[in-house]
């Protein structure tokens, strides 16, 4: 079942992302983009994230590809890209070439540090009692405590511990993440004001007389 | 047969190779950022798998975080590319230099 689950949201992350990459309008690029994250958050269901499973359809496939659409049709550049032409020469088959490497970089990494016997985060990250480097020990994942979908009462342990060690151990960068919020917030609404845009000169051919 | 965790650390690498093949080859400053929150979704992909491999949501709240700093980044880089393409609406990313003072 767990494989079945897997192997269908791998393909549509997998056909999702090349959807964004290969397709010329950039419309369709972003509702690819938006099967890609469905994808990743049944991935993240079957893992039992089940907070970062929300957050990831509310957020990404909400929030973000929403601003993303909204941009293009602001725009109105929801024109087709001619992506046949190549404007650096030879860039493609560099991309592919540099891409292949660092696939082939990230596998053998994760191979040769003999993570097919089920050992492969303790390999790749040595010890398991890191967190205990901190000053806190690591909080454990939390799974549902209670498989009766009636049971309203127990509360998902998932975010029990995700709220815990955020509100704890992580404070203080929950709060800077405020700052970061308000800090974009300030500068989107001055990159975008349009004080005096009647003086731009609009160096778009056949627009002068508009 | 299982889902271990290698199965998402080599999703994680595929797509995030995708979202990097991507950024290199589209001139659509827009679908480059699309192409940028891949290679973010990548991550998360391998962080959860950690998290769960370690029995640690330390990996989970760096998930969270990630999200949140996503967030950030594509307001301020959309709000950079409405103000290049509203003067040129068939800008490419190499017209980024007319933003300049």
């Amino acid at each position: 079942m767990d494989v079945a689950v897997f192997i269908v949201s791998a393909i549509i992350v997998i056909g999702g992302a090349i959807g964004v990459v290969v397709n010329p309008n950039p419309v369709r690029a972003a509702l690819s983009l938006v099967a890609s994250f469905f994808g990743v958050a049944v991935l993240f269901v079957l893992q039992e994230a089940h907070f970062l499973a929300l957050v990831q359809v509310v957020v990404y496939a909400g929030a973000i590809v929403v601003l993303f659409l909204f941009v293009i049709m602001l725009l109105g550049v929801d024109k087709v890209e001619d992506i046949q032409t190549e404007p650096l020469v030879n860039q493609r088959p560099a991309a592919f070439v540099g891409g292949a490497f660092m696939l082939l970089l990230i596998l053998g990494g994760l191979f040769l540090s003999g993570s097919d016997d089920g050992q492969g985060a303790v390999a790749i990250t040595g010890q398991p009692e890191m967190t205990q480097a901190l000053d806190a020990p690591g909080i454990k994942v939390g799974s549902a405590t209670s498989t009766d979908p009636s049971n309203f009462q127990e509360p998902d342990s998932n975010i029990v511990s995700l709220a815990r060690d955020l509100f704890t151990r992580n404070l203080f960068a929950f709060e800077i993440t405020a700052l970061l919020l308000t800090i974009a917030t300030v500068g989107a609404v001055v990159l975008v004001r349009n004080d005096g845009a009647e003086d731009l000169v609009v160096d778009e051919p056949g627009t002068a007389n508009r | 047969m299982e889902v271990t965790q290698t199965w998402y650390l080599v999703l994680s690498a595929v797509l995030f190779t995708i979202g990097t093949i991507g950024l290199l080859t589209r001139r659509n400053p827009l679908v480059m950022f699309m192409c940028i929150e891949l290679m973010l979704n990548a991550v998360n992909i391998s962080f959860v798998s950690f998290s769960k491999a370690l029995n640690d949501i330390a990996g989970q709240t760096a998930v969270f975080f990630v999200l949140v700093v996503a967030a950030a980044e594509v307001v301020v880089g959309l709000s950079i590319v409405v103000a290049l393409l509203r003067r040129r609406p068939t800008a490419t990313a190499d017209d980024l230099v007319q933003l300049k003072g």
